[in-house]
Parts: C-alpha cells; structure tokens; sequence
C-alpha cells in the first residue's frame, strides 16, 4: 500500500509491522539491502524518534538517558556498569549481556536487541561513546 | 495472595505458572530457577522478601522466556486469558511483558471474568499497553519513572521512544506531566512516580511527595523501580490501602537502597538483601507516630 500523504515522497511501497519490532524489522531490512527510506508510527506517521539525552555525571560514572533508557559507564575503566529503565523483554537480555563489558567491546542494542527499548539503549549506547571514546 | 506477571530473559525458558520462591540470591517456580536481576526476577525478590515480612506466606507468580521478540509473551497472554478469570488472587502486578494491545485487552476481559476483581498494578511493558490501548484508567496503580511519565503525558506518543521533545524537555515539572497524564486519561487510579523525588498522584492532584534518605545512585541501577513495584505490590496484597501502601514502598525502597551503601555499579541485588529491615523500621516508625498520637 501507500503511505500517508504526510509523508509521501513518490511512488512509495509501505511495509506496516508491529511497531515493538521496530528495531529487528530495520536490522532485517538493512541486512537484505532494503534500508528503510522512514520508519514512522503508523497512527502518527509524523512522529519522531527521541532525540534528547539527559546526562548525569555522578563524578566517577557518567549516566546517559534516552527517553526511557539509562546507560552507566564507569569513567575511568569504560566499562559498562548498569543499564536501567524501559519495559520492552529485551531490556534485561541487553542488560545481561552488556554490563560488566568495555564500552568498546560490548555487544550493540541494534546487533542483539528488537524492540523499541532496545532502540532507545542504542541511542543511548551511542552517544556514551560519542561521549566518551576518542573519535 | 499477589500474583506477578512477567518474563525472565531466557529464550527457552517455557511458560511457568505457581508458586515463586527465593533462596539465597535465586528463585524458584515449577522446576525452574531463576537468576534474580533486574526486571521481573526483582519485582519477584523484593515482593517475597517484603510479603514475608509481613507475614504474607506466598507469591505466585506467571512466568515466561522473552529476550525481545515476544514469543514468551504472546504465551502469557494467550494463557492469562484463557485461565484468569477462574482464580482468585487479590493483587495483580503486571511487569515485563512485550507490550500488544490486543493480548492487554483480552488479559483485561478475563479478570472482568474474576468472582471478585483484583487490585490492578500495571508497570513496564505492561503499563505501555495499557497507554496504547487506552485503558490506564481499569488500574489501580502505575509506577512510571520520569521518562515514562512523560509518555503517559504525551497522549500522541505510542511508546516512550517516540515522547515529543517539548514533553520530554518538561522533565523538571512532573507535577504538570502527571496533571497532562490524567487531562488524556492515561494513567491509572494511583501513579507512583519515582525519581530523585517520589510523587504519589491521583485524578485529584499530588497527594504525597517522597524524598528522603536522598540516594543518588539509586537511579542508574537497573532493577531499583522493579523493587519498589514489588513491594507496593506486597503491601497491597497484605491489605494496605493503595495510597498508603505506596507511600510505605517509596520510602521502604529508598531505606533500602540507602543501607546497601551503594555506587552507580552497584547490583539491585544488594538493595534487594535489605527490605526486609527497611520495611520493619519504617512500619516501627509509622507505628511509633499512631501510638503517639493517641
């Protein structure tokens, strides 16, 4: 089908999906070589991915927040410390497997996570490193 | 009795429905264990240890392998509404389950279903269908942290990853969030709000604020809202009134915290080993104050 006329761009095909798979569907497409022009909340189309983060630096550890995602790094090590918030399955799964990790080894929420909390922990994810990596 | 609902981050842990319970740093339904972390494992550990305290003797709980891509939670639903209706728990948490509205609105049919309707707390993924599915309101408690409040507060928003900037940038104003929450209809009898500042809220406005012992920390360890669900949780289920009950748990969850003495690294497990004492101080204390006043 086709989409709607606020977001039109041409002659466009839409795939609708359950909007909590966001972040597979995209990886899925991405890996076939169909990367998404948009993706957009079907009853919103005009809605934007949250693009504001809340830094807290307790000193020794620097917390990041993407809308319901927080991220923990310790400092001085660069390791992952906590990952808190969110209420998508896959939040304690990522937790799992990112806490205790290097911030630049750790696995990435886009590569082991699938939901829409899991595309927040990204963003939040990145822009620890951006953050806190040498560029 | 309570009864939590939630998933554990398994892919193959099979759909689990009985009692729960906790030894040493694990817990235990049907034949398997369970690593206590954040999440619903937490919620789980914190009701236990606060039940017990208070003389509740079990938990059940409905539990299923989910790491994202919501097969274990599709069991849940399909489960809970087929078997809901026909048991009789008092209080019901619902935790993290892959938010799908129409699994929310068939869970909701079945408790219609139940001889005598439960106390309904909705947190997690949970409370995110309840918003999508426009049925906050049927709870009877939420406990969205800030961030979460402002999804409830941005009635366009289909998940907190897609809350509008100027909702997000009013982080600062929880009290206009909660208001823009019930103006939309999209929060549950009671919300209990936890952040540096714990605010208990109804339609009518705040109705208490928590804020001591101040433990900074707390919020970036993962599991620390999960604790403080499960034990309004308990509370309830022992016959506190929501109100009250959510009063106890913030300052209950806070004590707590304070005495694991922790860092921003710190496990929720350590928080976890000191309910049961917080919870006993602070129902020494509210104890001391009635008996004085008499």
């Amino acid at each position: 089908m086709g989409p709607p006329p606020e977001i039109r761009s041409g002659c466009d095909l839409v795939v609708e999906f359950p909007l909590m798979a966001e972040l597979k569907i995209q990886k899925t497409l991405q890996d076939a070589g169909l990367p998404p022009l948009m993706l957009v909340p079907a009853t919103s189309p005009l809605l934007q991915p949250v693009n504001l983060f809340q830094i807290k630096d307790f000193g020794r550890y620097l917390m990041v927040r993407a809308a319901n995602m927080k991220l923990t790094v310790d400092k001085e090590g660069l390791t992952i410390v906590n990952v808190s918030g969110g209420g998508c399955p896959d939040v304690p799964y990522l937790a799992e497997q990112m806490v205790g990790k290097p911030l630049n080894e750790a696995p990435s929420p886009r590569e082991i996570g699938h939901t829409l909390c899991g595309y927040a922990l990204q963003l939040a994810f990145e822009e620890t490193k951006r953050r806190c990596l040498p560029s | 009795m309570l009864a939590v609902v939630g998933t554990v981050p398994e892919e193959d842990f099979p759909l689990q429905a009985g009692e729960v319970t906790l030894e040493k740093e694990e817990l235990f339904i049907g034949e398997r264990r369970v690593k206590i972390n954040r999440g619903t494992p937490a919620l789980l550990a914190a009701a236990i240890q606060a039940g017990q305290a208070l003389g509740e003797k079990k938990t059940y709980g409905f539990l299923a392998g989910d790491i994202g891509l919501g097969g274990g939670s599709r069991k849940l639903y399909e489960y809970l509404s087929r078997h809901l209706g026909k048991t009789e728990f008092s209080t019901i948490a619902f935790h993290y389950v892959q938010p799908d509205v129409d699994g929310h609105n068939r869970v909701l049919f079945s408790i219609e279903e139940m001889a005598k309707r439960p106390i309904l707390i909705a947190d997690a993924g949970f409370m995110y269908a309840a918003k999508m599915s426009g049925q906050a309101p049927e709870y009877d408690l939420s406990t969205p942290d800030v961030g979460e409040l402002a999804f409830l507060a941005d009635e366009m928003a289909p998940h907190p990853f897609y809350t509008r900037g100027f909702v997000l940038h009013e982080e600062n104003r929880v009290p206009d969030l909660i208001a823009r929450a019930y103006t939309h209809e999209n929060a549950a009898r009671y919300l209990l709000v936890k952040g540096r500042t714990d605010y208990l809220a109804s339609r009518e406005g705040i109705q208490a604020t928590i804020q001591e012992p101040s433990v900074e920390a707390l919020e970036a360890i993962g599991g620390t809202g999960d604790t403080l669900t499960g034990i309004v949780a308990a509370l309830i289920a022992a016959g506190r009134q929501v109100s009250e009950a959510a009063i106890i748990a913030a300052r209950v969850n806070r004590l707590a915290g304070f005495y694991a003495n922790p860092t921003p690294g710190t496990s929720v497990r350590e928080v976890i080993k000191h309910i049961p004492r917080a919870l006993e101080q602070i129902l020494q204390e509210m104890q001391r104050i009635k008996n004085g006043r008499r």
